[in-house]
């Protein structure tokens, strides 16, 4: 509102100069809305990429320094052979997770996985609680045989394989 | 031979991209008109080649033809007929062949409906859509062949992902892809008007049916994409804002501003140069949005350094065409004069609003699903973003464009006065202060988006209709209906988001059969756990039935699939639908004691989710009739003018 307020628009009352003004003045307002709208989203996103996006942990980057209480992050690595144990409610399940080098206490409360099994990649979304065990929110699996969540692919996968070569041969 | 016919016809298809191109270039640069006269036929026939080579590829999914490499990853013989024949999409080489075959009939298509454009825009159109087909048969030719042989000739093949394995897949990605691909024509109807500084009414009034016909196809997939993924992935969830979700959900918002800005330019003859930004945008997003699903960047950066091939091609083609648009439009914005004037609050105004939101959510999209690409490849730390992030970015910015859509509709054109506004919208803001004030006082459980979303929405419903007001109900046009329809499918869109993130009641318990369990209204009880065998995957299945507060029984059997030739399983969730929302039953797995996971939603109003998505692209499709409608009865008047003269 305002913005033209003194100046109505309309051939009948400008000279042709100042509709050119005019014109120009608009498409300039434009231009300047279009910037706002611009910094405004990205501000807006890079304040809410600070505070939201999780970063990824393998039990030894916990171990090396483990992060906040109670801040989103996201656990990778592999179910640990005999580490599953289902809890008396039949919904909460405890393991292991680890990479080789370091260990990681899980809880998760929920419907496991199609492949979760002892010895396959596993990523977890969650906490950590003060007592260093990790809350799992979500946790991901492995899709078929062929899938490997991404981040997983740089943790060396010995032990129990899944078979690959379901091909042909 | 079927293989072989089909590369045939891709390599001829291509060919006469080139054909074409060429016929375009050189009409356009030498004045050689009588070129013009064969432009059309090419287009039309490259489609129809297109078209016979992707048919040729179904037809080998359907026999099964395991002499193809293509068939052998991702078909087997002992599936249902109609996996077979949407296996044919279910994978890169395939999907590639789809997405090409449709820019192909797009071509196609201008060639034989577009009568409006000039004939110099129009053949500049039918050149850039060329260009555009050139750059993808490359890639398919070179670096993703469909038609590959397989060799030695196996016996049988390694079956489709199960997770693919639904009507889902039948249906999703050819309707994603139209309207994906389909946006295509605006970009070259863009690129065309650029060159020709052809860019008023007439233009906007020509690109905007293929704007509409592409978005409502869009709308659609996007739709069926999320109640497929709700269902099939048994996790409950409608949209996870996952990348692959993104890449589809960008390239709407772009063309959903771009369908506001372009009917600014045909009835007020506005925005000229955002107009064709966004028509550049749009495209530019859905191939963003290929390159991401497609180069294997999104499954890890390393991957793809580890196999640049594919990737870097589509870069390369990215980079070509995006660039391209981008610098024809840096020196041709100086010459697109800015159209007629408006104030602030105007129609004009309220469409400004819409875009610049509109771009500003594309945006924050657009920044969340890269930054972890950006992370990664340059400190090689993984991040990953999410639900949060995107819910908390762009949740306050669309609940301001959702009210902006209620009022803009009630402005007029040009200028417009603020009192006179609030008189009429009056109604809808008292509905919505209404609707806030009770949901504050009698929810206690709801979060400030829902809150605010769920009041939005009964203002907005009722706005939608505000525009009918006064008016001859039976005189007003076609795409007036159609925008009413698609922003009431707002708000019933925004009632079911808002019901199911603030009032979904979740169970998850261990049962033995016989045990009941009290979600809501409903007393779920299991019966039993039942060994099941389908046509390519054996199952447990469990009898469960559920009974509603008011005594109605229904028997549902949620399932866990096993599919022997991928070892893999998945589980089928159950769903019961009543008007007011769907009850949801997964089941887990078993443990020593003989118990059975079970996981119970009840998630009221849902399924308005889906049915307002339906009710947007209704809408467009209503729009889009109306104007062509319009669109031909003019043309008939002109021409039988012309004959009496």
């Amino acid at each position: 509102m305002g913005l033209y307020r003194d100046a109505p628009i309309g051939t009948k009352s400008g000279t042709v100069e100042q509709e050119k003004m005019k014109a120009k003045h608009q498409r300039l307002t434009l231009v300047l809305l279009a910037v706002a709208a611009l910094l405004g989203a990205s501000l807006l996103a890079a304040y809410a990429l600070q505070g939201q996006a999780s970063y990824f942990y393998t039990p030894s980057d916990i171990a090396k320094k483990q992060p906040e209480a109670g801040q989103a992050i996201r656990l990778g690595g592999m179910v640990e052979e005999g580490s599953i144990q289902r809890g008396a409610d039949g919904v909460t399940v405890k393991f292991v997770v680890h990479d080789g080098t370091s260990k990681q206490p899980v809880t998760y409360t929920g419907i496991t996985p199609d492949l979760f099994v002892e010895g396959s990649g596993v990523v977890a979304d969650g906490k950590l609680t003060d007592g260093g065990v990790f809350v799992a929110d979500t946790l991901l699996a492995k899709h078929d045989e062929n899938y490997i969540p991404r981040e997983l692919e740089g943790i060396d996968m010995t032990g129990k394989q899944h078979k690959t070569e379901t091909l042909v041969q | 031979m079927i293989a072989e016919a089909g590369l045939i016809a891709l390599w001829l298809a291509a060919a006469l991209a080139f054909l074409q191109f060429a016929l375009c270039t050189i009409g356009l640069t030498k004045g050689q008109d009588q070129f013009f006269a064969a432009v059309r036929p090419v287009a039309i026939a490259q489609g129809v080649l297109v078209t016979v080579s992707f048919l040729l590829l179904v037809w080998l999914f359907i026999r099964s033809d395991m002499s193809v490499q293509l068939v052998v990853s991702n078909s087997v013989s002992m599936k249902p007929l109609i996996y077979k024949i949407s296996g044919t999409w279910g994978n890169h080489e395939g999907s590639m062949l789809l997405w090409v075959a449709i820019l192909g009939v797009a071509g196609a298509a201008i060639g034989v409906f577009e009568r409006t454009l000039k004939l110099r825009t129009l053949v500049t159109t039918l050149a850039a859509q060329a260009f555009i087909s050139i750059g993808f048969y490359a890639y398919l030719l070179i670096a993703s062949n469909p038609f590959e042989r397989s060799f030695p000739v196996p016996e049988d093949g390694q079956g489709l992902n199960p997770l693919l394995q639904d009507i889902g897949l039948a249906l999703h990605p050819p309707t994603l892809y139209i309207g994906y691909v389909g946006l295509s024509i605006a970009f070259s109807f863009a690129v065309g008007a650029m060159i020709n500084r052809d860019v008023g009414p007439d233009f906007a009034k020509a690109m905007r049916p293929w704007v509409l016909g592409a978005w409502v196809f869009l709308t659609l997939g996007i739709t069926a994409g999320s109640y497929w993924a709700y269902y099939e992935l048994g996790w409950g969830g409608w949209w996870f804002w996952d990348p692959v979700e993104n890449a589809s959900l960008m390239p709407w918002l772009a063309a959903t501003a771009l369908l506001h800005s372009v009917t600014v330019l045909a009835t007020r003859d506005g925005l000229r140069a955002w107009t064709l930004m966004l028509a550049v945008v749009a495209f530019s997003m859905s191939m963003i949005g290929t390159f991401l699903v497609r180069s294997g960047v999104l499954t890890s950066v390393h991957a793809f350094a580890v196999d640049p091939e594919r990737g870097s091609f589509i870069l390369a083609l990215l980079a070509i065409y995006i660039g391209g648009a981008m610098a024809l439009f840096a020196l041709r914005v100086g010459t697109v004069k800015e159209g007629s004037q408006f104030e602030p609050i105007s129609r004009e105004g309220s469409l400004v609003a819409n875009n610049l939101l509109l771009s500003a959510i594309l945006g924050i999209v657009f920044i969340g699903t890269l930054y972890p690409l950006v992370v990664e490849g340059f400190t090689g730390e993984m991040i990953s973003v999410g639900a949060p992030y995107f819910n908390l970015a762009t949740g306050p910015v669309a609940l301001i464009l959702v009210a902006i859509m209620a009022a803009g509709p009630l402005l007029r054109w040009r200028r417009d006065k603020a009192k006179a506004l609030l008189n009429r919208i009056s109604i809808p803001v008292f509905l919505t202060a209404a609707a806030l004030f009770a949901l504050v006082l009698f929810t206690t459980t709801m979060s400030v988006l829902s809150l605010l979303g769920l009041s939005l929405a009964a203002g907005i419903a009722v706005a939608s209709f505000a525009p009918l007001w006064k008016r001859n109900l039976r005189r007003t046009p076609m795409h007036t209906y159609g925008m009413i329809l698609a922003h009431f499918g707002v708000a019933v869109a925004l009632v079911g988001m808002a019901s199911e993130s603030s009032f979904t009641e979740e169970k998850l318990v261990a049962a033995t059969p016989g045990d009941e369990v009290t979600v809501n209204d409903w007393k779920v009880k299991l019966h039993a756990i039942e060994p099941m065998a389908g046509p390519n995957w054996t199952a447990l299945e469990a009898r469960v039935t559920a009974q509603y507060a008011n005594g109605t029984n229904y028997e549902i059997t949620p399932q866990n699939r096993m599919f022997p030739a991928a070892q893999t399983q998945t589980s089928e969730a159950a769903l019961l639908t009543r008007w007011n929302g769907q009850l949801y039953v997964v089941l887990g797995d078993s443990d020593e004691q003989g118990r059975w996971q079970l996981r119970i939603w009840w998630k009221p109003f849902v399924t308005m989710i889906w049915l307002g998505g339906v009710l947007i692209a209704l809408g467009g499709l209503l729009a889009m009739v109306g104007r062509l409608r319009r669109a031909v009865r003019q043309r008939k008047q002109r021409e039988y003018a012309e004959e009496w003269i």
